[in-house]
């Protein structure tokens, strides 16, 4: 049969062809327009019906078989292409990367955001005041008298004094910005105040500037218990603690009346320190119930209008929650420390996703 | 203030254990920083008796002793003189502490004779200076016995912290007190009664004081005491003085220190036969001399002071410290005793002014019990005629103290409303006596402060007695009620940006700073402020180098910099969001995000893009302004950022012409010299406050996507422009040509030199065209491309490159 002859050429040098240039000549003169078995096809229109009966299935079956013998073909020349070439593709993949700076967050911006998290979950807001205060604000009107010892237990720095006489200063703490609330906002208040705050004073624990997040709640309900509660949650949630043991002492804030410092028990296990538990204490905020004189001052009655304050240090938090050993460094901007203290930006605290990680 | 607890017994009848007492302290708000307990200390440390002492074979001044002790007979070889045979020592074992020579004994061969444990001497258990020999016990001492037992140091010593609202814990009495209030024990002080006298005082007193100054000293008492002999005081009172670290002087001195420690009750003694006349409580004046004070230094009064002056001379300053002439000596024999009342305000002025610290300015400043004058007075008296024999006067007293007393309309509700606890009326009114205030019952109660408690102002202060007492421990633990079932956002929007700031910049590689708000004047005056404005110079800074509020972040963060280039770290990028003071009123602070890149990128094998730092630092500034919400494509970009930036290469990104929000650049190498910092340094800052709030929209929803079916296409076209042609007023030109369409302008290549005329540069660009709506026709892309090539022309000259 010369057609199974032609079949058997054809399939030989299909399966012999080496590259895909001579698969596809094979492809022009078979199945190409003037290809051998497209002029074969060209005469069935000129044999008989009998004949084109036999031919025509035995045609078109041997152009189907040789065009998919041709695409099988390819493919596998194709396969042998691509392993050839990757074979000659090889890259050192232990060459390092290129380094890609890695930005840290300040411990100082990190423990705030941890702690508006928390008071957010309370309900507190946010409120910010300036560092360079007037005696008014940072004193009198929180009912340090002038003259009072309570001044010099804050070593303050002064601005020069002016033409008028008036003499600014850098504010002691961040309670200067209750005054302000409270005269600006009616209750009831809830708020939160973070901030720079000042002090004359440079040694090994502490450092001319710091920080205070300082807490304001003022309504016609708020009580002492409430107070206790409140803070006693903050610590539970700031040091991520299921339990921590609180101790409430009296102490004597000009502000406040009754007032209390907050001590946290704590223990050190090796280096570590442990807050919410052990034997030990520590004195971690100062609080109380906003004095009525500061409450006057603001023009509230306190006979209608109560509610707490409290204050902390948030560079000591830090370090107390992080097991940062010296104030002094949290201003010296080493890179080695920023590195090493800082946090990733992808950790924003939240408390849906914890605090941290 | 310090006080031992033999002290504390003599006011208060207890049982209580030192723990107890330190523990109710805390509990009732006098916070106790420390406890010395000599005891404790000596614990380890207990009698023995030498048994046999002889000479040491090898050793002329030592000795080998046999030594009966806790332990059993025990072989120890000491160098002390008076080490002999019967005497009771105080012996330590092997394993012991030693803490006068910082020394833990171990068994020793001295000379080659062993010896086993060590007789110490005073300076050795730190009980005192003598190291002459051994401590010699009493004889009757037991082996064994404690040694704190015999010594006389079994007396622990409280030292804790008195607020400046509680000067009558200033006293050891009113420490008792409120123990006795907490339940610790009994109030059992003794109380003096004035002497019989049959004569008045020779010695007269009278208060010189215009109406205006009365409240200076508006009570001035004292008793002339003739015939006292002065010496050393008791073993008692010297004892208990130097207890609490008081050195004993002679019995008249100690006796003021005495009261003044037991009744918060300052007193000053004068040796009346050097007084001339009588001594008046007056106003400092011009011509007053400079007298010596009992510090030894030379004070000259001035017209704000109270001094205390006979006929000829100031004797010293009322309240504060008595002058050198006047004082007693051994040979003193007639006193007048002096107990008056000083303005706690005039007093800790006066204090400030001379510098002077003295217990009794410490006392009269905080305020001491104005109706202590006779009673101190009696006890003054009692005591020096107990120590020093001789005749009290009868008692001699100008002008009237004040009561000191104030009632108080209490409504016993308060404390429930205050602090959420109930209490008994029963339990609060017998908490109020037992802190000496006076209680009248009913709906609303009377209740009187007692002249000891100048603290004690209205209810607030009754509630905090009440509930101080009681005790904190016992106020409920109550949660604030939520405002919301789920709380609304708590940042303002300001307050977000800074976070957001922050975030963005530390996503980019900088590392957040803080520094401190001032800086040096010099260098402050270099980014454009400072010594100028007087306003913001502090009057007294920790030091000069941080002696004025910084006009800008960046010094702190260029010295930064600096420091960790000189420790060897140079590839750096710090960033610091936080203030800058323009004027001290409180809008001329603003908030800055500031950063500045180092110029020295790491090396790395694949290609590092270098020199690229002005516009590392454009590129943060933009990405604050971004996470703020601006829309920075639309920032204009001038060429005229602040002074310490380097002319040439630095800019502005405003909003408008006039609203600067940031500027960016390479720093003024003059700065960089004067601050001693290696160049080139690139920084940024961008003024958070200048950037306008943005909308309120009623909706979270964004405008629909509007994005094409059809390919987009992009066209590269090089333009020749002058050198100093602002690249971006050409991408301006080529954005506005066919807004529709022209959907990215990209700047791919910036060339000056062979091929380019010069005084010309090169701008590459490619335009990308979205079409919105049908397939752009051959003949509409040349037409885009006509019209960007003409806008580039008429807007710059630009031409296009041949």
């Amino acid at each position: 049969m010369e057609l199974d002859q032609l079949e058997q050429d054809l399939t030989e040098k299909i399966s012999s062809a080496g590259a895909e240039s001579a698969l596809e000549e094979i492809r022009v003169a078979a199945l190409g327009k003037k290809g051998v078995i497209s002029e074969k096809m060209k005469v069935l229109g000129k044999v008989t019906p009998e004949e084109r009966k036999t031919l025509g299935p035995a045609l078109n079956g041997l152009k189907t078989r040789i065009a998919d013998a041709i695409s099988a073909r390819k493919a596998i020349l194709e396969e042998a292409a691509l392993d050839a070439r990757l074979a000659t593709e090889k890259v050192d993949v232990t060459l390092p990367v290129r380094p890609e700076p890695k930005g840290k967050i300040h411990p100082v911006t990190q423990v705030f955001e941890e702690v508006a998290a928390i008071f957010a979950d309370m309900g507190f807001e946010i409120r910010e005041g300036p560092d360079i205060e007037d005696d008014f604000h940072n004193f009198t009107a929180l009912n340090f008298p002038p003259d009072h010892p309570a001044r010099e237990m804050h070593d303050t720095f002064f601005m020069n004094e002016k033409g008028n006489g008036e003499r600014m200063v850098l504010r002691t703490h961040t309670s200067p910005v209750q005054i302000r609330t409270m005269m600006n906002e009616q209750p009831p208040l809830r708020v939160i105040i973070p901030g720079r705050t000042f002090r004359c004073d440079s040694d090994q624990t502490h450092t001319p500037m710091f920080h205070q997040v300082e807490g304001l709640v003022i309504d016609k309900e708020t009580h002492m218990g409430h107070l206790k509660g409140t803070l006693t949650e903050f610590v539970k949630a700031f040091f991520e603690v299921d339990s921590v043991k609180t101790r409430f002492r009296p102490h004597f804030f000009p502000f406040t009346e009754p007032s209390a410092e907050m001590d946290v028990g704590y223990e050190r296990v090796g280096g570590e320190l442990r807050i919410g538990q052990g034997d030990d204490w520590m004195e971690i905020l100062g609080s109380g119930m906003v004095h009525p004189n500061v409450l006057r001052n603001v023009g509230l009655d306190p006979d209608e209008y109560q509610g707490f304050a409290f204050g902390m240090g948030v560079d000591r938090l830090a370090m107390l929650k992080y097991g940062i050993p010296d104030l002094r460094d949290f201003f010296a901007a080493d890179a080695r420390w920023l590195e090493h203290y800082g946090f990733d930006p992808l950790d924003q605290p939240s408390t849906a996703t914890g605090l941290s990680r | 203030m310090k006080f031992s607890l033999s002290w504390l017994k003599k006011h208060l009848e207890t049982d209580a254990t030192l723990d107890q007492v330190v523990e109710t302290m805390v509990r009732v708000g006098l916070e106790v920083e420390q406890v010395e307990n000599p005891a404790e200390k000596l614990k380890d440390f207990s009698i023995g008796e030498v048994l046999h002492a002889e000479k040491h074979p090898d050793a002329d001044k030592l000795k080998v002793c046999r030594v009966a002790t806790k332990d059993g007979e025990k072989q120890i070889v000491c160098g002390a003189p008076n080490a002999r045979t019967g005497i009771k020592i105080a012996y330590a074992a092997v394993g012991t502490y030693v803490p006068g020579i910082d020394v833990t004994l171990s068994k020793a061969k001295i000379r080659g004779v062993e010896s086993f444990g060590m007789m110490c001497s005073a300076r050795e258990l730190e009980l005192g200076d003598d190291h002459d020999g051994i401590i010699e016990a009493p004889q009757d001492a037991k082996v064994g016995e404690p040694v704190a037992n015999l010594l006389g140091a079994n007396d622990p010593v409280i030292d804790f912290e008195v607020t400046p609202n509680r000067p009558d814990t200033n006293g050891v009495m009113g420490v008792a007190r409120d123990l006795a209030a907490a339940g610790l024990g009994r109030l059992v002080s003794e109380s003096y009664n004035l002497p019989e006298s049959d004569f008045a005082s020779p010695q007269k007193i009278e208060l010189e004081f215009d109406d205006d100054n009365k409240n200076a000293c508006p009570a001035f008492g004292g008793i002339y005491v003739r015939g006292v002999k002065n010496g050393p005081s008791p073993q008692w009172l010297q004892d208990i003085l130097r207890g609490i670290g008081l050195r004993p002087i002679n019995a008249l001195v100690d006796m003021t220190n005495y009261v003044s420690v037991d009744r918060a009750r300052p007193l000053h003694v004068y040796d009346a036969d050097k007084l001339n006349g009588p001594i008046r409580a007056r106003l400092g004046r011009a011509d007053d001399p400079s007298f010596v004070a009992l510090d030894g230094k030379e004070y000259k009064p001035d017209e704000t002071m109270t001094v205390i002056a006979d006929e000829k001379n100031v004797l010293g300053f009322g309240g504060i410290m008595g002058g050198e002439d006047t004082g007693c000596t051994e040979q003193t024999k007639n006193v007048f005793i002096e107990c008056a009342y000083f303005d706690p305000a005039r007093t800790a002025r006066t204090g400030r002014r001379t510098g002077i610290i003295s217990d009794a300015r410490y006392r009269f400043e905080r305020g001491i019990d104005p109706q202590s004058i006779t009673p101190g007075l009696a006890q003054a008296v009692a005591m020096v005629t107990d120590m020093c024999g001789g005749e009290p006067s009868r008692i001699e007293l100008a002008g009237d103290p004040p009561a000191g007393t104030k009632k108080i309309n209490f409504p016993p509700a308060e404390v429930k409303r205050l602090t959420g606890l109930d209490m008994s009326e029963e339990e609060m009114e017998k908490i109020l006596s037992a802190l000496d205030f006076e209680v009248e019952r009913g709906a609303t109660w009377t209740v009187t402060a007692p002249s000891a408690r100048p603290d004690i102002e209205g209810k607030a202060d009754l509630v905090e007695e009440i509930a101080r007492i009681k005790g904190f421990d016992e106020l409920p633990e109550a949660t604030l009620p939520p405002l919301d079932a789920v709380e609304r956002p708590k940042y303002s929007k300001a307050q977000d940006r800074v976070r957001l700031a922050k975030r963005a910049l530390s996503g980019r590689g900088l590392l957040e700073a803080v520094t401190w708000s001032f800086c040096d004047g010099p260098v402050a005056a270099l980014f454009g402020a400072g010594q100028s404005n007087p306003d913001l110079v502090l009057a007294n800074p920790i030091s000069s180098d941080l002696g004025v509020m910084r006009p800008s972040v960046l010094p702190g963060l260029v010295a930064a910099i600096g420091r960790n280039a000189a420790r060897g770290r140079k590839n750096l990028a710090l960033f610091e969001v936080g203030p800058a003071y323009i004027t001290d009123q409180p809008d001329g602070q603003r908030t800055v995000a500031a950063g500045v890149r180092a110029g020295h990128a790491q090396r790395h094998w694949q290609e590092n893009s270098t020199g690229d730092g002005v516009f590392a630092s454009k590129a943060d500034a933009l990405n604050v302004l971004a996470a703020a919400g601006v829309q920075t494509g639309a920032l204009m970009i001038l060429e005229t950022a602040p002074g310490h930036y380097h002319p040439g290469r630095s800019g502005i990104l405003s909003m408008g012409p006039k609203n600067h929000l940031a500027y960016f650049g390479e720093l003024h190498p003059r700065v960089m010299r004067e601050m001693d910092v290696d160049g080139p340094l690139y920084a940024f800052e961008v003024i958070l406050d200048k950037i306008p709030p943005g909308k309120l929209r009623p909706t979270k929803s964004k405008p629909a996507l509007n994005a094409s079916d059809l390919m987009p296409l992009s066209r590269d076209f090089a333009f020749v422009v002058t050198s100093d042609l602002p690249a971006e007023n050409l991408l301006k030109a080529v954005r506005g040509a066919e807004k529709k369409l022209i959907s990215n302008v990209a700047l791919f290549d910036v060339y000056e030199g062979k091929g380019i005329e010069d005084g010309k540069k090169s701008l590459a660009i490619e335009v990308t065209l979205q079409p919105m709506e049908k397939t752009l026709t051959d003949e509409e892309i040349d037409a885009v491309s006509q019209r960007i090539i003409a806008q580039a022309e008429k807007a710059t000259g630009a031409t296009l490159r041949s």
